[in-house]
């Protein structure tokens, strides 16, 4: 087996908890109302298309995309659309929502139901691309960045690799992995799909070392496929990151404030090769994902196929409800995620878990002193000084903050994860960007 | 009830408690040793520092900062024991109080408390102690462990000291001539142990390797510091010993004599006084050693352990402005 | 007594040679400068608050000296004020520039008692993270997170958070009106007002742009949109179902009739401070 890879900088080991590793993907069947946001994605939100009353089927287009960085959303289940208005969201603000009564379970006649393979890509890649926007895909691992315009290339810039992201660096979440053992077929034609695009042969599956069963089926499976490969990289967060990635896998870095196709590379995550997949070969669009539920306090952690728009408190029921325990609701992962203000606001094509919390586990502690122990510094995979971060955000020193590049912070939150003190540093970071783009502008 | 906070929502079980606790568990081999071979005595002086430490740190924080004590986050007793490492078995108790108050109210309170003292306080305590009374503080008992009461205590010069005033012509030659004062230096194994005389947690290397193994293993600390530091004084005397023949900057003597162990395992490694950055991290070790053999070698002091890591203090804002990791994605063309 | 003699020599020699050092390093690193900056900048209060708009306070006397007589109207310390304005301008030779005293007020009247806590916080200590992540302590996504970004932010102390009723006050005596709270408010709910005559001010304490109902669900004291306002003075705008009472309008005319007709009490005047000075002094 060739050498497991890894970035070079920073990175951290925190617990896996990879408790739903080895539970098959279960159906989480339907919920009887369904709330689909319009806005899913980094950009515009999509124009809304349906009104109140309108009958719709699983796959029927709800809102349209407005603009290029945007993505048509569907809707996930059949029904009856009653309500076209704001509902509260994850984080407790109004949000622009479609409200579907659950009637029946019928899917839009062009969607090929059948669980055959098809490996045939008898496309052209402008064709590709078009099946891609007009399925509403983004990307799934968390940053929800319309796909068309990341698999589309600019005329002057060469790209000569695809990564595809199966890293899954955050704790508890399985999504992913339960995807590649289950779908591994299903996402090496994916990744042939975006292959044929980019006119490349040059895809690497990127899995690391704590998925054995995954790359052991993916690897097997690769021997088949001209152009695609698997390569092991070692378990530490944030090897997801898509830039931590292209640093390991290729060696090349993106040059600061640029995208990562300015280093010859675009990287897509397994979810949304399995998405692209579906929706060039079987003309489904966007509306299904895998979501892990899991954490200390869930009584029956599971992955389950989930409907974009079903509440999250309805999965959580179905693995035994919040315990008394329970001391905060996550929607994504422990390190980057957000904790829920409303537990029923719905899973969207970006939601990769549910977590359910203990005080033990989730307890933010007392901020004490800085030690100056430095280990801030040596977690940081971007090469960031977090502390002084801290130290000029606390003081307002922009053009300071500036100048030690903090823009280029991933929000990775290793070194918050790290501080022995305590100290919030990725709050910092993160105030620290908001106020030196507000200068920018 | 759900609560809301920021990410990430988890975070490694260590803090500023555990490191600080892991290093005290470092240091207790140095400790027992220090008991064993010095008596009675040794365990006086630790006892006295590491009481007069947190009894000055609870009072600062108590009466002159009136913020909730911050006694039991072990700092205040790591200073005191790395004081009373400093100091030699015979020091009176009084003395021990003079030192723990400049170690913490001087050197670390009057900076603002934990984490923003720019020089070691362990070190400042021992050296202000060094220079306002240097005849007890150069009384070195000769290592007894049949006389734990301390009944019997003879003293004698520290390796180091022997090194020192011997002069040229002697020392060109070989041991096997019967110098007398070569007789006096102890072998390696003894100096391993730390059957010699010396400041009380300098003597034993293997207790203080024991200590850097356990701190490496807890991650407390990286190898990068003690490597250098060690490496560099051990290359330089190295050296001059090949070039010279002469048995003063014989290498591996210098090795495990005086405080360059306890120095570049525990004072050196100190994080609040070492840079951030691994890069800083070397040059602030290199540095060390360089200035650590420089005042062995060429000053009037026999030893120079402490003087060079407070020196090297005093550079480390320097070398953290200069030394830190490159940005990813700058830089490079 | 040659020692003495010799001594005293030699230190004078090398005082006298630091001091040549000294001389010709000044010259050689002296930077002409118009002498009336360093005038100008003497006037000014130092706090390098930048809240003329200028990076701090010699900045400001720099842009001050440069400028045209018609430039120099739109240049104004709002720390110093009127006062300090007049001799800036005595300096330079220009009329003076009038402008009114000015405080910060804080449009939000969700009290701990008004707008229970129904989200608990855990570990957040800056709200302009906390506003990105929930809908703050109150369910209301227009009012005060009560974190106190605004207290950490301002230079000159007049800002603290109230323990019982979780907002920040303002003390109008040391209020420059400088917008440092203003911009960092990421639910801009400070505004700079005039102190008014006799202190006496009336604006709407809130900044919920929700629909009545749920605007009251989460607040006691939610503006509601309800119009009454603009019968009693037409100068009083409502827009998304907000009111806003424009400086202009007067405390002394329209305060006591706006705040009784408010439904909800989100129209508060601040007292009349002359006749509260009798009141104390009676």
């Amino acid at each position: 087996m060739a050498k497991k890879k890894t970035f070079p900088i920073g990175g951290i080991h925190p617990d896996k908890h990879k408790i739903t590793s080895d539970k098959p993907i279960v159906d989480a069947g339907l919920p009887e109302i369904v709330y689909i946001p319009v806005k899913q994605h980094i950009g515009s939100p999509a124009k809304i298309i349906v009104q109140k009353g309108d009958k719709v089927k699983a796959g029927t287009l709800l809102a349209d995309a407005d603009g290029i960085v945007s993505a048509d959303v569907f809707s996930s289940v059949s029904g009856e659309v009653i309500k076209v208005e704001e509902v509260e969201g994850e984080f407790g603000y109004l949000e622009s929502m479609i409200t579907i009564k659950v009637e029946g379970d019928e899917f839009a006649s062009s969607i090929d139901l059948s669980p055959d393979l098809i490996k045939d890509i008898p496309y052209e890649p402008q064709e590709i691309i078009e099946k891609i926007r007009s399925a509403g895909i983004v990307g799934m691992g968390g940053a929800g960045y319309p796909t068309p315009i990341k698999t589309s290339v600019p005329e002057g810039k060469k790209i000569d690799t695809l990564i595809l992201n199966g890293i899954e660096c955050e704790p508890w979440l399985t999504a992913d992995d339960r995807l590649m053992i289950e779908k591994a077929e299903e996402i090496i034609v994916g990744a042939k799909i975006i292959n044929k695009v980019l006119g490349i042969q040059n895809a690497i599956i990127a899995v690391d070392e704590n998925k054995p069963e995954a790359i052991e089926i993916l690897s097997k499976l690769t021997k088949t496929y001209v152009g695609v490969n698997v390569q092991v990289c070692k378990t530490k967060y944030p090897q997801g990151g898509e830039k931590q990635l292209i640093k390991a896998i290729t060696g090349r870095e993106v040059p600061s404030g640029r995208l990562p196709m300015d280093a010859g590379c675009i990287v897509q995550n397994v979810g949304t090769v399995f998405a692209i997949y579906e929706a060039v070969q079987k003309n489904k669009p966007l509306f299904e994902r895998i979501v892990t539920v899991s954490g200390d306090e869930c009584q029956n952690p599971q992955n389950f196929r989930v409907r974009v728009g079903t509440p999250a408190s309805f999965l959580i029921e179905k693995c035994g409800g919040i315990t008394e325990n329970t001391n905060q609701v996550i929607f994504g992962g422990p390190m980057m995620g957000t904790s829920a203000v409303n537990i029923n606001a719905p899973i969207t094509k970006l939601t990769s878990g549910i977590l359910l919390l203990s005080e033990e586990l989730s307890r933010k502690l007392e901020e004490t002193d800085c030690i100056r122990c430095g280990k801030c510094v040596d977690a940081c995979p971007v090469g960031l000084r977090p502390f002084l971060i801290a130290q000029y955000t606390r003081n307002n020193m922009i053009d300071e903050l500036k100048g030690i590049n903090v823009l280029d912070c991933i929000e990775c939150g290793s070194c918050a994860y790290i501080c022995p003190a305590h100290i919030p540093l990725l709050d910092y970071c993160k105030i620290g960007k908001m106020e030196v783009k507000k200068t920018k502008k | 009830m759900l609560k809301i906070s920021t990410a990430p929502h988890t975070g490694s079980s260590t803090d500023t408690q555990t490191l600080m606790r892991d290093v005290v568990i470092a240091l207790i081999p140095a400790a027992l040793v220090a008991i064993a071979f010095f008596g009675i005595g040794a365990l006086k002086v630790i006892i006295t520092s590491v009481a007069a430490c947190v009894m000055w740190e609870y009072l600062v924080v108590r009466y002159l900062f009136h913020k909730p004590s911050t006694i039991n986050n072990f700092s205040a007793i790591i200073t005191g024991m790395l004081l009373a490492f400093n100091l030699p078995p015979s020091i009176p108790a009084w003395m021990v109080l003079i030192g723990a108050f400049v170690a913490i109210v001087i050197a670390k309170m009057a900076f603002g408390g934990l984490g923003k003292n720019l020089f070691n306080p362990a070190l400042v305590g021992r050296v202000f102690l060094f220079i306002s009374f240097p005849v007890q503080m150069t009384l070195w008992a000769k290592p007894n462990w049949k006389d734990f009461l301390n009944a019997d205590v003879q003293t004698g010069a520290t390796t180091l000291g022997i090194l020192k005033h011997l002069d040229a012509s002697t020392s060109a030659t070989s041991l096997t001539h019967g110098n007398s004062a070569l007789a006096d230096i102890p072998d390696y194994w003894d100096m391993f142990i730390g059957y010699t005389g010396g400041s009380l947690g300098e003597i034993s290397a293997l207790a203080l390797l024991l200590g850097l193994i356990y701190m490496l293993w807890r991650k407390v600390i990286t190898w990068h510091i003690p490597f250098y530091y060690i490496g560099t004084v051990f290359l330089l005397t190295g050296v001059m010993w090949l070039a010279t023949k002469d048995v003063r900057y014989e290498p591996v003597t210098h090795l495990l004599s005086g405080g360059l162990m306890l120095g570049a395992v525990f004072m050196a490694t100190d994080y609040v006084t070492s840079p951030m950055s691994q890069k800083g991290k070397v040059i602030f070790a290199v540095g060390c050693g360089l200035l650590t053999v420089i005042i062995r070698l060429y000053s009037a002091y026999p030893e120079g352990v402490s003087f060079a890591i407070l020196i090297m203090n005093a550079f480390v804002p320097l070398i953290d402005k200069y030394c830190y990791p490159r940005v990813y994605g700058t830089g490079r063309k | 007594m040659d020692i003495i003699v010799s001594n005293v020599l030699v230190l004078v020699g090398i005082a006298f040679a630091a001091a040549i050092i000294l001389y010709l390093v000044s010259q050689k690193f002296n930077v002409e400068e118009n002498p009336k900056i360093g005038e100008v900048e003497s006037f000014l209060p130092g706090a390098n608050c930048g809240a003329c708009g200028k990076a701090g306070c010699h900045n400001f006397a720099e842009s001050c000296v440069k400028a045209s007589e018609e430039e120099f109207k739109n240049m104004y310390c709002p720390v110093g004020g009127a006062e300090v304005m007049k001799k800036v301008s005595n300096a330079l030779g220009y009329a003076a520039v009038e402008k009114e005293p000015a405080v910060a007020v804080l449009k939000c009247n969700g009290t701990c008692e008004n707008a229970p806590a129904k989200i608990h916080f855990d570990g957040i200590s800056i709200c302009r993270l906390a506003d990105k992540i929930s809908v703050g302590q109150t369910g209301c996504p227009d009012g005060c997170l009560r974190l106190g970004d605004c207290v950490k932010v301002c230079k000159f102390g007049a800002l603290s958070i109230n323990p019982e009723t979780g907002l920040p006050t303002v003390d109008e005596e040391k209020c420059t009106s400088c917008s440092a709270c203003v911009n960092i408010c990421p639910r801009h709910l400070f505004e700079i007002r005039p102190k008014g005559k006799n202190g006496q001010r009336v604006y709407v304490a809130c900044s919920n742009k929700q629909k009545g109902a749920i605007a009251r669900k989460n607040c006691k004291v939610a503006c509601i949109g309800c119009m009454k306002c603009t019968k009693i003075c037409p100068s009083i705008k409502v827009e998304n179902n907000l009111s806003y009472i424009p400086p202009e309008v007067s405390a002394a005319e329209f305060g006591e009739e706006l705040v009784k007709n408010c439904p909800t009490g989100a129209i508060i005047m601040t007292k009349n401070s002359q006749s509260q000075n009798e009141d104390n002094n009676g």
